[in-house]
């Protein structure tokens, strides 16, 4: 089996998650290729064949450019799978590549299943579903932190350079980064998480004390902040901060995937949900089922006596 | 301007699923259905739209069984002026590819300027039937929209990349949008609204009227994923269960002294 890993370049670094793909291919036992819209200057550490195309000629955001660089690499290379991050890169790129080829997608994937089938979660990762493409070359997208790379990357790779002219009907204008937080949660050793479950933004407060009393920070999950009860820099998330305290307490988060991306490898997790079912359980070292408003409280007050 | 906005009922995610008995998708008996929440982001996004340039008609589509009539009228309570009801019963058994084909195939006749929709669905998160459209329609694509200005028959968005970043993207018509959460506040549709709603225009397409595509990814089978072994479940109390999470912090970490 042949696939073709789709490594992933921003404004002047090369992405982590492209060892994933490289972790991914190892687990399949399958020959690689790998391409990257990026620069000679970082280049992946990785043993075999690299098709490289110069972001600064081919432009960092422009799919449709990028999507006739890959179809040259499939045409030459005839890989059995195509291989991309599930990220704003990813998911925005695959589709194109996917539909030019005729070819099935499976998305977000998160196991190699039995007899070339892919598992990927559905209803917000209270289910799995195991797909398989019918055709000879499949586009996959792999779930942020789902195929961990064992061990430091090494190697150097063999070039091939790719050139392009093509125009693109998109300008990307370029970037704009994230506000300053306003704490670093990657530093803290624990961290209090509230989730939509804790009903209203005056709830907050309750999370907020625990954490105090635990000696750590809040935080809050995508919903949290999109209601505004929380500020963005507390967001823990594939969108928000990538955390690994020593104990991470989720308060009335259900368990989405891209919560889960930012906060499983914390060192001990205790998630408290009505919701004995709710897929954080899968993380969870304590599943605490209970009402947070009565049990956040009770906690504080024990932590404190 | 002509603007079409994709929705897709889903079950309500608060839910406890059940697989169906050919084992390959969801129970749909006993389930609350409601519009998929990045597709809220979508319709707020096109009446706003509409606002901004006064002449504008926005048409919702939706593909599935009846009940999905009540996601579009939701749509069009918010602010569309017309449904499209493509009734097909086994919606649910289509891959990204095939649902993309039947909405490019409704679409493709009425040149549609600007299509919405949400990024992906709180069901399958596929992510792709949105950029398929866009694709199959020769417009330009952007995903991921959190940020969305319309000026000098132009389209500037920002998208959310990882980390809370952001890229700024300018794109011409005719153009395709997914949209993320966090882009606007969706309204809610008032009563009035919801009235008049009712009396809107809704068009049912039967789907064997639209050229099908075959299936280009199989669902094997569909199971609750196992749990981590050794995770610890506590029930009961308040009380008793903050004393029974103290001891077991002081036993299995050090963050408490």
């Amino acid at each position: 089996m042949k696939v073709l890993l789709i490594a992933e370049y921003r404004d002047g670094t090369l992405m982590g998650s492209t060892y994933e793909l490289l972790a991914f291919a190892d687990k399949l036992g399958a020959e690689t290729v790998m391409f990257l819209a990026g620069s000679e200057q970082v280049q992946p550490a990785y043993d075999g064949t690299l098709y490289l195309a110069e972001a600064t000629d081919c432009g960092e955001y422009n799919p449709e450019g990028h999507r006739e660089l890959i179809l040259s690499v499939v045409e030459k290379e005839k890989p059995d799978l195509v291989v991309f991050s599930h990220s704003s890169y990813g998911w925005d790129l695959a589709p194109r590549v996917a539909l030019a080829l005729r070819a099935p997608q499976i998305s977000e994937v998160v196991e190699i299943g039995e007899e070339g089938d892919y598992v990927v979660p559905a209803c917000n990762a209270k289910l799995r579903r195991r797909l398989a493409g019918e055709a000879p070359v499949t586009v996959l997208t792999l779930q942020a932190g789902a195929f961990n790379p064992q061990g430091a990357p090494s190697g150097t790779p063999h070039l091939e350079k790719l050139t392009t002219t093509t125009s693109a009907s998109l300008e990307f204008l370029g970037y704009e980064e994230a506000e300053k937080a306003e704490v670093d949660l990657a530093k803290a050793e624990v961290i209090v998480s509230a989730g939509r479950g804790i009903g209203k933004p005056e709830n907050m407060a309750l999370v907020a004390a625990l954490a105090e009393a635990l000696g750590g920070e809040y935080a809050a999950s995508r919903p949290v902040v999109d209601a505004g009860w929380a500020d963005h820099s507390r967001q823990v998330g594939t969108t928000g901060q990538t955390v690994a305290p020593k104990l991470y307490v989720a308060c009335g988060i259900s368990g989405a995937i891209q919560h889960l991306a930012g906060m499983k490898k914390s060192g001990f997790i205790v998630a408290i949900n009505t919701d004995k079912d709710a897929p954080i359980g899968e993380v969870a070292d304590v599943l605490v089922v209970a009402d947070l408003k009565q049990f956040v409280p009770a906690l504080t007050a024990k932590l404190k006596g | 301007m002509k603007i079409l906005v994709c929705v897709k009922q889903v079950p309500d995610m608060e839910s406890k699923f059940a697989v169906n008995s050919a084992g390959t998708w969801i129970d749909s008996a006993d389930l609350a259905w409601r519009m998929n929440e990045y597709d809220e982001y979508a319709v707020e996004q096109a009446v706003r739209l509409k606002e901004q340039v006064g002449e504008a008609d926005i048409t919702v589509l939706s593909i599935g069984p009846d009940r999905v009539v009540e996601t579009i009228k939701k749509a069009l309570a918010m602010g569309g002026d017309r449904g499209i009801h493509v009734k097909d019963e086994l919606s649910h058994d289509k891959d990204p590819f095939q649902i993309a084909t039947l909405i490019a195939g409704v679409a493709r006749e009425q040149n549609f300027d600007v299509l919405f929709f949400g990024m992906q669905s709180q069901d399958r998160g596929s992510a792709q039937v949105g950029v398929l459209v866009g694709e199959m329609l020769k417009m330009a694509v952007v995903t991921t929209v959190v940020e969305f200005g319309f000026e000098d028959g132009r389209i500037t968005v920002k998208r959310e990349l990882e980390g809370g970043n952001r890229a700024k993207v300018r794109l011409g018509l005719p153009a395709a949008v997914t949209c993320q959460l966090g882009l606007n506040t969706p309204r809610y549709p008032t009563l009035p609204n919801i009235m008049k709603a009712k009396k809107k225009e809704l068009t049912v397409v039967e789907v064997a009227t639209l050229a099908p595509a075959e299936a280009l990814v199989r669902t094997r089978n569909m199971y609750p994923p196992s749990k981590k072994g050794g995770g610890l479940v506590l029930e009961g109390d308040a009380a008793e269960l903050a004393d029974k999470l103290v001891r077991i912090l002081k036993e299995k970490t050090t963050v408490l002294k």
